[in-house]
């Protein structure tokens, strides 16, 4: 389970922010987030400067601008009902291209998009820049409940493994002929998600019996224990903090 | 339904982020009570079946397709905390590795998900089950009932955050009027495949099914096979070869058939697929009769909002009558029925009817044609 389980969002380097412990980024990505949450929707030109420091970040990491707009297209859903949101809030109205706007309706949807975009791209410069287990081990770091931690590693590990438990039963279905095409096919597809759970929790049970066997008491050994030095806080704090500094600018300026 | 960052404003995420985090923590206490130490690979191959079920496409019609939640599942399958744990965990990692829904909006996405689905699937599973013939239908008829109610009900938690902290400036009555029909109309398709899948699981292994312990398990029972000798020294003291392959092959059938259900069990997943579509449909359609007849019992009290802007700012006042005002379902009510309420919800029903006739109207033209186009081919 050692090589080649690095997960398909992280994108292999070595920049100053592949280098940083996962902890530090995953704390100053949340208190970015965070920040830009709290930021008035008003202060349109500070999402702009969120979005310059993103892009700052994405640069030091040698992530490729193509590639991140390209893992943005998640939120599609949500821009979706953004675009709903003019239409059907409240208050006075605008005229905008012939249409009759509401102007709060307008403001919250570019407070939706602006936010969850933003939202998005830190998370994603975080999972792009991080290795899975380092991701784990930095949540644990961050005092994250370690049967929680477990739990998530086990998850992560496996969840390849029962992934192509289901294609391989897929594939077998297909071979006999089998093409779900309507509501009167769910019976044979939901029979095959329940002998998917059977062999998932038997599979659990083979592990935990593996464990035992091996000296497993409820805690699994820390090997690679990360440490940050304050240095590397400051780095990772850079983020946030000039955020801060934007975000207070925003709260002050009418 | 994964809420991306921004939607709730921050005082109303940090309190469901506490709520959330509380409910992780009764979760594991309760997990590990249950599982001891089996708690860390049991629940993670549980959470990756979860993830993995969630990309299990169902087909639903015209190349539309939908997918499990599976809170009501995990819940049923596991039990309430280690469900709960689960599906906090897939959507923790949907958050974290795949950007799905917000990371300051976890709290949200926990609390609505992972919590509220879990939590009603499962007391409602339980009293059915308490409250039911103990037998193996009940479980499926009871799983298919805790999954529909599930999906609507985290669709009214949902509605309940966004009074407190949502930012977008709608009416809580239309968020809750379309957060609620959209999630009746998925809670049909969860509490079905959801249904289907725990009677799957009961059929093969009713051990494994958290909630049905108790129900499917019979207690151990010795019986005597009336094939055999009263007294066990009897077939060794006659010494007749010829009567003990006799006795053995008559005994096996009779004790398996005895302890385990499983032939019958493995009948019944074949006998679905047939029967399975007229009862989706029917229970779509009590479903869509039931909203129209009841929910706009309530919501057609107020005009919409549109129409209110509209009269309030006396845009109206030269707007020109609809061409149809004289049809008996002008302005969603029945004529000649003077009360609005009950007017509204017979228009309500008489509107999903025409809607239904007419869409399985195109639906049945469709089919006729594709079939003909393809004898055609073939």
């Amino acid at each position: 389970m050692g090589a080649g389980h690095a997960h398909k969002l992280y994108r292999e380097g070595r920049s100053p922010v592949h280098a940083l412990p996962p902890h530090c980024k995953i704390a100053a990505v949340f208190c970015f987030v965070l920040v830009v949450v709290s930021t008035p929707r008003e202060a349109v030109w500070a999402f702009g400067a969120y979005a310059l420091l993103l892009a700052g970040v994405a640069t030091a990491a040698r992530i490729p601008a193509g590639y991140l707009l390209r893992r943005l297209l998640i939120e599609i859903p949500f821009v979706a009902f953004a675009v709903l949101m003019p239409f059907i809030a409240e208050g006075p109205r605008v005229a905008v291209l012939g249409m009759s706007l509401s102007e709060s309706g307008l403001w919250s949807a570019w407070n939706i998009l602006a936010k969850g975009t933003l939202g998005v791209a830190a998370s994603v410069l975080l999972a792009s820049t991080t290795e899975l287990r380092a991701l784990l081990l930095g949540l644990q770091r961050l005092r994250m409940p370690s049967l929680l931690v477990q739990i998530a590693s086990f998850m992560i590990r496996y969840g390849d493994v029962i992934s192509d438990e289901m294609r391989r039963m897929r594939i077998a279905r297909q071979s006999r002929g089998f093409e779900a095409r309507g509501v009167r096919h769910w019976g044979v597809l939901a029979s095959s998600a329940g002998a998917l759970f059977i062999r998932s929790y038997e599979r659990g049970e083979r592990v935990h019996l593996a464990m035992v066997s091996r000296g497993y008491t409820g805690t699994m050994p820390v090997i690679d224990d990360v440490t940050a030095s304050r240095a590397q806080w400051m780095h990772a704090a850079a983020l946030p903090l000039t955020a801060l500094a934007v975000c207070l600018t925003g709260w002050m300026l009418p | 339904m994964h809420v991306p960052d921004g939607f709730i404003d921050a005082p109303v995420s940090a309190v469901t982020g506490v709520v959330a985090a509380g409910a992780v923590a009764v979760s594991l206490r309760g997990a590990r009570r249950e599982l001891d130490e089996r708690t860390a690979p049991l629940a993670g191959l549980v959470a990756a079946f979860i993830f993995a079920v969630q990309m299990l496409n169902f087909p639903v019609a015209a190349g539309t397709s939908g997918h499990l939640l599976g809170g009501a599942l995990a819940a049923i399958l596991v039990g309430p905390y280690t469900g709960v744990l689960c599906v906090s965990v897939v959507l923790l990692m949907q958050g974290v590795l795949f950007a799905d829904g917000g990371l300051t909006a976890l709290g949200v996405n926990i609390t609505d998900m992972a919590l509220v689905t879990t939590v009603v699937a499962y007391a409602i599973f339980r009293t059915i089950v308490k409250l039911a013939p103990h037998r193996r239908r009940t479980v499926t008829v009871a799983s298919f009932v805790a999954a529909l109610v599930s999906v609507p009900a985290a669709a009214v938690a949902f509605t309940a955050i966004y009074a407190l902290g949502g930012t977008a400036d709608v009416a809580i009555g239309k968020v809750f009027a379309a957060m609620v029909g959209v999630h009746v109309l998925i809670g049909i398709g969860e509490a079905a495949i959801t249904a289907l899948t725990v009677g799957a699981v009961v059929a093969v292994r009713p051990d494994l099914v958290y909630g049905a312990r108790g129900v499917t398990a019979r207690p151990l029972e010795i019986r005597d096979s009336p094939l055999a000798p009263a007294a066990p020294g009897a077939v060794a003291r006659a010494g007749a070869p010829a009567a003990e392959p006799a006795t053995a092959a008559s005994q096996t059938p009779a004790s398996e058939t005895h302890e385990t259900p499983e032939p019958a069990a493995t009948r019944e997943p074949a006998a679905l697929p047939q029967r399975s579509t007229r009862r989706v449909w029917l229970a779509g359609l009590a479903a869509a009769l039931l909203c129209a007849g009841v929910v706009s019992f309530y919501a057609s009290a107020s005009p919409d909002g549109l129409e209110k802007v509209a009269h309030d700012k006396g845009i109206d006042a030269k707007e020109e009558d609809h061409a149809a005002k004289d049809s008996p379902l002008a302005d969603y009510g029945v004529k000649d029925i003077s009360d609005a309420r009950l007017s509204g919800g017979l228009a309500g029903v008489i509107g999903v009817g025409a809607t239904l006739a007419v869409g399985s109207g195109v639906f049945i033209v469709v089919r006729r044609r594709r079939a003909t186009a393809e004898s055609e081919r073939g």
